[in-house]
């Protein structure tokens, strides 16, 4: 059908018309879409910017390098060893039952070990590495880094992981160190980023826990591109981490290994003090173990094995133990009796064997009595009786607060897990905490370190000091962190008269170097490394009255676990005090028998900075002292590394 | 309008028809063709494979298939127009019974040699159709009740089959290509101010009783509706491509970061980086000067178009030309609005620059009916 070019004319003027008028709308809204792109581009362009650095940049944690531990004269107690692993990362391999097969002939790994690792990543993300193997030798891994075309997605991987040359000697000072676990994450407020870092190895106990914060330094950072997938792209720039601070103990390596060699086969423990300057040399708890397989993740039979064993190796004994002091307490009561003007030196007092106070008998460790009993007898031949009557006297306040001026029931500042306060009792604790009044008789086991009274090694060996120097030495155990030197501990004159003091020492020279002080057989025969010191017997069961008229208390007869815990306390040289020491052997029987010859070897060792000579001793004990020493199991520190291995 | 030749009062025959092409308009769909070419080079990390080989290889195709049918006079394109209208519904049809799937929607059909996407194809036909339509229909009856119902009729066929597939950026593409095609050839306002109307009525309906007892959407649907509208409440679900797109854009500041320097499209934080987001891949790599460099070839082609069509006394090589412009404009609007975040995401590709074959083709073919009309327009 044809139209009239008029029809027609007017439909295309139409046409026209309406696409102008379309053409005017399109542009208008080109001009939208224009303004859009200038907002966009131009007015946001800085902040769309950052936004897309932040979506391609990625902060990658680098792990610092635990800061080391050294011992007084800078030998290595606690050092990073290199830690060749394999890791797997599932994106990047097609079969990865057949890569770790291919794999397990160039390193050792079982059938359940694969099975395992399988396990583990199809449970990961695929982006995420798996430790294939952990430890390995430089061999294993040159071979894995080798044959890597034929093994696609396993990388060989080093780091840096804690190693403790010294092993067990410094398991309860040092401590060790573990992977964090969820527990440790909860307990920190704000955790450190560094701290999610897979494997990452934190302070669990010791000098490692406590300074955990020097110890860890500074975490780097590695800016890396990666894609949408997480994938990462390529290496933008990076921080090195910061080591952590070095730390150097004020123990000596040496006497360390002597004290861990001279208290094995016991359930003991020994800390040996500087008396000038409150340094601990040494502080040994045995049985120990050794804190590297805790780094490497223990087994649970090892784990098992410790802490089924009643020696009970995983506790810190010479800090975290308590024990009623026996007759190391002893000094204290005489101390307080003395400072009280209740007695002098001279006064004596009868023993028959035995005390009655309030009806009820109070015995002697002698069953005989030891007779007239001046202070200086009482403490060398330790007579139980002069300190009951002494103790009625000055009542247990004034020993208690004696006992504190020593440091007794005081925690010290020492940077190790679990540090023990013990126990100094008084009238108003007992009421306090046991709702009893104070009994006559609790002032008087009391006085003989009995009773309520708790202590710890250390805080035995403090007090010792203490007395061997009449001020207040408080333990060090850091001497300096980055080569800042911790303050000196010598403390400040106790207020205390320096002739109570003197008597006491005399007392004290008397038990361990004259006629029947319950410590002359174990006197140092040298002059100039003579000690004076203390002998303790401390029951941990009362003895019934029945036992007492069977005679059945030798404690050879008894089981282990009731047998007497012995002490031993002293300082050396006599004349002029360097050392104290303190020895627990836990129900080792008899102070006398079973501390005092360690506390002697002991000291011997730290006077002489070695192995003693048998010069040292008595010559009749020569022989059998010298076949003894000859057992210990001594390492001498200069074979261990005193640097250890770092990238 | 001629720019080749001198003669203004002949209609051109045989090969001398070249001269008459509306050679502006073939220019500019290089230059803009070009720019994509370099994108996908780009995008595929400096690579001719696996995206800008194929696309250059299909664009010389599509210039064939122009040229080809610039030749055919513009009398014939009418007289077929019904029937290229019948054959892509049949091929929407076919499509739901044989297509295969992709993207999570069926959309093409496996020709062998090559994926046929109808719905690409009905853009053009429907157009074309329509313009048949007003072509015959008497300009006095164009506003009538029953002569407006068989146009809304012919958009309506296709557009349900799309939706079904679904694909709603095409879909939407057919309504307002039909409708602006019905607009051009003079429908009463007072049908576009009613649907209008209506519309916004509906829409204030659905929301206004939200919440109320008479609600007339299930809540999930409204949830859906939301995160449509309004994508940055959801930043790592619906909102990921369209805040990711933004940044990328964002980023690009004025002049870029620089020739396969685009950090976002590189590092695969955008999706579909090759097809329906390509341009914030060139926003970010040329930045603003890029973006609205390519926003002008698209007017300047428009403007083309629209030249051509007004002077043109044909009315349906006048209706064809400017439906063709419409789309085109449609297509490019709707991309840059959604990859800019004015629009909700619905796939549309970037004509000439996107990574497609069918969308390539169809689009010069409808060029191809645009230098038609050019060529043949009445003296």
């Amino acid at each position: 059908m044809r139209r009239t070019p008029q029809e027609t004319e007017e439909g295309a003027a139409i046409v026209g018309r309406r696409g102008l008028i379309l053409g005017c709308g399109m542009a208008a809204f080109a001009t939208v879409l224009g303004s859009r792109m200038r907002y966009l581009q131009v007015n946001q362009a800085d902040q769309f910017r950052l936004l897309a650095e932040e979506n391609r940049i990625n902060i990658r944690l680098l792990p610092p390098a635990r800061g080391q531990i050294f011992d007084r004269n800078g030998l290595l107690i606690a050092g990073n060893e290199q830690n060749y692993r394999v890791t797997i990362l599932r994106d990047e391999v097609d079969d990865p039952e057949a890569t770790l097969r291919n794999l397990s002939h160039l390193i050792p790994l079982t059938d359940e070990d694969i099975a395992e690792i399988l396990d583990e990543m199809y449970k990961r993300s695929r982006l995420v590495p798996i430790t294939v193997a952990d430890r390995l030798s430089w061999e294993d891994v040159s071979q894995v880094a080798v044959n890597a075309p034929a093994l696609p997605g396993i990388t060989p991987e080093f780091g840096l992981s804690r190693f403790y040359p010294r092993a067990d000697d410094f398991a309860h000072i040092v401590g060790y160190v573990g992977p964090v676990s969820d527990y440790d994450l909860s307990r920190i407020e704000d955790p450190d980023p560094v701290l999610q870092i897979p494997k990452f190895q934190l302070g669990k106990t010791g000098i490692e826990n406590k300074l955990e914060d020097e110890l860890r330094g500074k975490a780097g950072t590695k800016r890396i591109e990666v894609n949408a997938a997480g994938r990462v792209m390529r290496e933008l720039g990076r921080e090195e981490a910061t080591k952590g601070n070095t730390v150097q103990l004020t123990t000596d390596t040496r006497l360390q290994n002597f004290v861990q060699a001279r208290l094995s086969g016991e359930s003991a423990a020994a800390v040996v003090i500087d008396v000038t300057n409150g340094d601990i040399m040494a502080l040994g708890s045995a049985p120990a173990f050794d804190p590297n397989k805790f780094v490497r993740g223990i087994s649970v039979a090892d784990y098992g094995s410790l802490t089924d064993n009643i020696y009970r190796p995983l506790a810190n004994k010479a800090v975290q133990g308590t024990y009623p002091p026996g007759s190391t307490f002893k000094m204290v009561t005489a101390l307080a009796a003395l400072e009280a003007g209740l007695i002098s030196p001279g006064e004596t007092v009868y023993c028959p064997g035995h005390l009655t106070v309030s009806g009820r008998r109070f015995h002697c460790w002698k069953r005989g009595g030891h007779g007239k009993m001046d202070l200086r007898n009482s403490l060398k031949q330790s007579c139980d009786v002069y300190y009951y009557d002494v103790a009625q006297r000055v009542g247990v306040d004034r020993i208690s607060a004696i006992a504190r001026k020593l440091g007794l029931g005081e925690r010290h500042d020492v940077p190790m897990s679990a540090v023990a306060s013990g126990l100094m009792p008084t009238r108003a604790w007992k009421l306090e905490n046991r709702g009893e009044e104070w009994l006559i008789g609790d002032s008087l086991n009391a006085s003989i370190g009995q009773g309520f009274v708790l202590t710890s090694p250390l805080q035995l060996a403090v007090m010792t000091a203490r007395i061997a120097t009449g001020r207040s030495v408080s333990p060090r155990l850091v001497r300096a962190v980055d080569d800042r030197p911790e303050a000196d501990r010598a403390g400040v004159p106790l207020e205390i008269a320096t002739s109570s003091l003197r008597a006491i020492r005399d007392a004290m020279f008397a038990v361990s170097n004259e006629q029947r002080g319950t410590a002359f057989s174990t006197r140092i025969a040298d002059k100039d490394k003579r000690m004076a010191g203390k002998t303790g017997t401390s029951q941990v069961r009362n003895i019934t009255a029945a036992e007492r008229r069977a005679g059945v208390f030798r404690n050879e007869d008894l089981p282990w676990e009731r047998r007497d815990h012995a002490l031993f306390v002293g300082f050396a040289p006599v004349e002029t005090p360097r050392y104290a020491i303190s020895v627990v052997v836990e129900h080792g029987g008899g102070g006398s028998a079973a501390a005092a010859p360690i506390a002697r070897d002991i000291m011997l060792a730290a006077q002489f900075g070695s192995i003693p000579p048998l010069s040292a001793y008595p010559e009749a004990q020569r022989n059998r002292i010298q076949s003894s020493l000859e057992e210990l199991p001594i390492a001498d520190p200069r074979d261990g590394p005193k640097v250890a291995q770092e990238a | 309008m001629t720019y080749l030749a001198h003669n203004h009062k002949v209609v051109p025959t045989g090969p001398s028809k070249l001269l008459y092409l509306n050679w502006p308009i073939v220019l500019l769909l290089a230059a803009i063709a070009s720019l994509g070419f370099l994108m996908l080079y780009s995008v595929a990390g400096g690579s001719m494979t696996p995206w800008a080989e194929p696309q250059m290889k299909r664009f010389a195709l599509g210039l064939a298939v122009m040229l080809f049918v610039a030749m055919i006079p513009t009398w014939f394109l009418r007289n077929v127009a019904g029937l290229a209208y019948a054959i892509s519904v049949v091929l929407l049809i076919m499509v739901e019974f044989f297509g295969s799937t992709g993207m999570g929607a069926q959309r093409w059909i496996d020709l062998g040699f090559m994926r046929l996407q109808p719905s690409e194809l009905t853009k053009i036909t429907l157009v074309a159709f329509l313009a048949a339509y007003y072509d015959w229909l008497d300009v006095k009856k164009v506003s009538r009740p029953f002569w407006v119902i068989i146009p809304v009729l012919i958009i309506a066929l296709p557009t349900y089959l799309t939706l079904r597939q679904p694909d709603l950026g095409t879909a939407l593409l057919l309504v307002f290509g039909g409708g602006g095609l019905m607009f051009l050839a003079g429908v009463s306002w007072l049908y576009f101010g009613a649907v209008i109307g209506a519309g916004v009525a509906i829409v204030a309906g659905v929301f206004r009783s939200r919440g109320t007892e008479w609600q007339l959407l299930k809540d999930y649907q409204y949830r859906r509706i939301d995160t449509f509208l309004d994508p940055a409440s959801d930043p790592l679900g619906a909102g990921y491509h369209i805040t990711q797109s933004k940044i990328a854009l964002g980023s690009g500041g004025w002049t870029g970061r620089g020739y396969m320097q685009g950090t976002q499209s590189r590092l695969n934080f955008l999706p579909e980086k090759h097809t329906d987001f390509i341009f914030t891949t060139l926003a970010e790599e040329f930045g603003f000067v890029g973006a609205i460099s390519l926003l002008a070839l698209y007017v300047a082609v428009l403007l083309f178009c629209i030249v051509s069509a007004v002077s043109n006394k044909d009315r349906f090589a006048s209706l064809l030309t400017l439906g063709v412009a419409l789309t085109f404009f449609l297509f490019f609007a709707v991309n840059m609005s959604m990859v800019m975040g004015l629009a909700p995401v619905v796939g549309v590709p970037l004509p000439l620059v996107s990574y497609g074959g069918s969308a390539m083709l169809v689009l010069m073919l409808a060029f191809g009916l645009v230098q038609s009309a050019h060529i043949h327009r009445p003296r």
